[in-house]
C-alpha cells in the first residue's frame, strides 16, 4: 500500500493504470481495437449525457415557431432572450422560485450544522449512551415506515402545507453524520486533549478548533444537502396543496402537462402592448416548458463543475487514506 | 477520587444532553411514522378521525390474498417491481466495467471530460429527467422530428406512452442518470490497488486485457458484492418519484411498482388503510431481506455489510 501512496504523491499520476508504467505495454491489434472501441463508446455516452441539456438550451433561445416544429436540432436559429423575460410573468413561478431558494439555503445550513455537531459528538467516547444513540441514528437508514404512514403522521403533526415540513425532517441525516464522524475520527486525538488541558470546554473546542478542520467534509455535505433540497419533489407532492408553498420542481412537473394554458396566459399579457407579436417570440407550450426546465436546472449546471472536482478529490483522498 | 468520578459522569451526561434535542427530532421523523402502521388495522375513512374509526384487525391483510381483484392488481404490481429491480440487478456490473475501461483511457483531458459530463445527470431531479425525456421523445420532440425528416415514419412514434417497453425504458433512464456517478466508487477503489501488482504483471508480459482480468477485476469484486447485496436488500424499494413522473394512463399497468402503487391507492383512491397495510408488509419484508443478505455476506465473505 505504501508504494501506492507514494506514487500518488510523487508524480501525481493515478496508480494502477497501464499508462503509468515505463515498461512497454504489449500493444497487440486486439488491444488497439479495444482501445478505439472504448474511446468511441465513452464519447457516445458522454454525448448522450450532454445533448438533452444542450438541445433544450438552444431551443429556448431560438425562434419559438421553429422550436415548436422540432426544427432546432444542433444550432440555434433566430436567437432571442424573450422567453426568459416572459416566463416570469407566469403566476406562481416567482413564488415557487422563492420557495425553492429559501428551502435550499435554510435547509442546507441547518443540515450541515446538525451533521457537523452530531458527527463530532458521536466521536466523543465519553458521551453517555454513545453506542446506543449512534445505533439509534444509523438504523433509521435501513427501514422506512412507508409513504402513507409518513403522510398520516406528518398530517397529525400539522406539518402539511407548512414550510417547516421541507426543512425539519432533513436536519438529522444519518448518512451525513457518518461522513462527518469518520472525518473527525481521522483527526489526532491529542488536539482535544491539549484543548482540555488548556481549559477549553467542549463547545469552545468544537467551534474554534474542530469546525475549521472539518470544512472539507462539511463542503461535501453542503453540496449533497443543497442538491437534495433543490431537487425535492415528493414532499411537495405529498404534503402541500397550497400553491404558495409549491417548490419549483413541482411547478415544473405541472407545467409539462399544462403548458398550453400557461402560454396563452403569457401571450394575452404581452398583447396588451402595441407591438405586434411575431411568431418567433410568441409563447408556445414548448417554449414555456423548456424555459422553465432551464431555470430549474440552471443552478445545478452552474455550480456543478466546481463541486465535481471537490468531491471526486474527496473520495480519492478517502480511498488512499483507507 | 469520587469528585473526579462524579465530574466525569456529569460531563458524560452533559454531552448526551447536547444531542438530546436532535435525537428527539429524529425520533419524531424516523420512528414516529411507524405509528402510522396502526391505520392498517382500522377502516380509516377521512374525514372521520382514527379514534372514531372501526377496528378491523387483519381484514385488510386478508383481503390482499383473498379478494380476487386485489390479488390480481397486487400480482401485476409485484411483476413490475420484480421486473424493474431485476433488470437493475442484472446490469449491476455496468458501473464497474465503466470504471475499469475509463481507467484505461490514456488521454487525461478526455477522461476528465467524460467523468464530469457523465456524472451530471445524477444531480438533476426525476422531474427534470422527465422534462428532458418529454423534449426528446414526445410526439413533437426531437426523436420524432428526426425520424420524420429522415422519412422513416409518417406519424409520430408514441415513445412515452408505450406500455410494452416501460421496463427497459425505465432501466435506461436509470442507467443514464446513475452510471457515471456509481462508477466513481469503483474508480476510487482502482486507485487503491497496489502498484506492485501491476508492475509484476508487466514484467510477466501481460496484455491490457489480462491485467484487467487477473488484477483489476478481482480487486474490485469485494466492492461490487457489497453494493450488489445492498441492491438486493432494496429489491422492493424502487422509489416512487421516477415512476410517478413517467406514469400516464397508457403505461400505468406496467409502470406501477410497489411504491407507486401504494401511493396511488391512498392519494388517488383514498384507500389509506390498505395502503398502510401494504406499506407495513413491505417495510417488514425489506428488513428481513436486509438481515438475510447480511447473513449471507457473513457466511460467504466473513464480513457483514451493516
Amino acid at each position: 500500500m505504501s508504494g501506492n501512496k507514494a506514487s500518488l504523491a510523487a508524480n501525481g499520476k493515478i496508480p494502477g493504470t497501464t499508462a503509468n508504467n515505463k515498461i512497454k505495454v504489449n500493444n497487440s491489434a486486439a488491444d488497439r481495437t479495444i482501445s478505439a472501441l472504448t474511446y468511441i463508446l465513452f464519447a457516445l455516452f458522454a454525448f448522450i449525457c450532454m445533448y438533452p441539456f444542450y438541445y433544450i438550451i438552444i431551443n429556448t433561445i431560438s425562434a419559438n415557431d421553429l422550436s415548436a416544429n422540432g426544427n432546432i436540432l444542433f444550432i440555434p436559429k433566430g436567437i432571442h432572450l424573450k422567453n426568459y423575460t416572459d416566463v416570469f410573468k407566469i403566476p406562481g413561478l416567482w413564488d415557487a422560485t422563492k420557495v425553492s431558494v429559501g428551502r435550499t439555503l435554510l435547509g442546507t445550513a441547518l443540515t450541515v450544522g446538525a451533521s457537523a455537531f452530531l458527527g463530532f459528538m458521536f466521536s466523543q467516547e465519553d458521551m453517555w449512551g454513545r453506542k446506543f444513540w449512534y445505533r439509534f441514528t444509523i438504523i433509521t437508514m435501513y427501514f422506512n415506515a412507508g409513504i402513507i404512514p409518513w403522510y398520516l403522521t406528518m398530517r397529525n403533526l400539522n406539518l402539511t402545507n407548512n414550510f417547516l415540513a421541507y426543512i425539519l425532517p432533513a436536519i438529522v441525516s444519518p448518512f451525513f453524520i457518518i461522513l462527518v464522524k469518520t472525518f473527525v475520527e481521522s483527526t489526532p486525538r491529542e488536539l482535544q486533549q491539549a484543548a482540555e488541558i488548556d481549559g477549553a470546554g467542549i463547545m469552545t473546542f468544537f467551534f474554534r478548533i474542530m469546525l475549521p478542520i472539518i470544512k472539507p467534509i462539511l463542503a461535501t455535505v453542503a453540496i449533497f444537502a443543497a442538491v437534495g433540497q433543490w431537487n425535492a419533489f415528493q414532499d411537495t407532492l405529498l404534503l402541500v396543496t397550497e400553491s404558495k408553498l409549491y417548490s419549483l420542481q413541482f411547478i415544473l412537473y405541472n407545467y409539462i402537462n399544462q403548458a398550453s394554458s400557461l402560454s396563452t396566459l403569457v401571450n394575452l399579457q404581452n398583447s396588451g402592448s402595441t407591438i405586434m407579436q411575431s411568431l418567433a417570440t410568441k409563447q408556445t407550450t414548448t417554449s414555456v416548458r423548456m424555459t422553465v426546465t432551464i431555470i430549474v436546472v440552471f443552478p445545478i449546471i452552474l455550480v456543478y463543475p466546481i463541486f465535481q472536482r471537490f468531491f471526486v478529490k474527496g473520495i480519492m483522498i478517502g480511498a488512499v487514506k483507507g | 477520587m469520587k469528585l473526579v468520578e462524579s465530574s466525569k459522569r456529569s460531563v458524560s451526561i452533559k454531552k448526551f444532553i447536547y444531542i438530546l434535542p436532535f435525537m428527539a427530532l429524529l425520533g419524531v421523523f424516523a420512528y414516529y411514522p411507524l405509528y402510522g402502521w396502526v391505520y392498517a388495522f382500522f377502516d380509516y375513512m377521512p374525514p372521520i378521525p382514527l379514534s372514531k374509526s372501526p377496528f378491523v384487525g387483519l381484514m385488510w391483510f386478508r383481503s390482499l390474498v383473498e379478494n380476487q381483484v386485489k390479488v390480481g392488481q397486487l400480482l401485476q404490481v409485484l411483476k413490475n417491481t420484480f421486473g424493474m429491480s431485476g433488470l437493475n440487478i442484472l446490469f449491476s456490473w455496468l458501473p464497474m466495467v465503466f470504471a475499469i475501461f475509463l481507467n484505461e483511457i490514456r488521454n487525461m483531458r478526455f477522461r476528465k471530460l467524460v467523468q464530469t459530463v457523465t456524472t451530471l445527470p445524477n444531480f438533476i431531479s426525476w422531474v427534470l429527467v422527465y422534462s428532458l425525456a418529454f423534449s426528446m421523445f414526445s410526439s413533437e420532440g426531437m426523436a420524432n422530428s428526426l425520424l420524420k425528416d429522415m422519412g422513416l415514419v409518417t406519424s409520430p412514434v408514441l415513445f412515452l406512452q408505450s406500455r410494452e417497453h416501460v421496463w427497459i425504458t425505465m432501466w435506461a433512464w436509470y442507467t443514464w442518470k446513475s452510471l457515471g456517478w456509481s462508477a466513481i466508487m469503483y474508480i476510487a477503489a482502482i486507485t487503491g490497488i497496489d502498484d506492485s501488482l501491476y508492475e509484476a504483471a508487466h514484467v510477466d508480459g501481460a496484455t491490457r486485457m489480462q491485467v484487467i482480468r487477473h488484477i483489476t477485476i478481482p480487486s474490485l469484486l469485494p466492492t461490487y458484492f457489497v453494493l450488489l447485496m445492498l441492491q438486493i436488500a432494496s429489491f422492493l424499494n424502487n422509489g416512487m418519484e421516477q415512476y410517478y413522473v413517467f406514469q400516464n394512463a397508457f403505461n400505468k399497468e406496467t409502470i406501477q411498482v410497489l411504491d407507486l402503487f401504494v401511493f396511488n391507492l391512498a392519494m388517488g383512491g383514498g384507500s389509506y388503510s390498505v395502503s398502510a397495510a401494504i406499506s407495513m408488509l413491505k417495510s417488514i419484508i425489506s428488513v428481513v431481506l436486509l438481515f438475510a443478505v447480511n447473513g449471507l455476506s457473513k457466511l460467504f465473505r466473513g464480513e457483514s455489510i451493516v
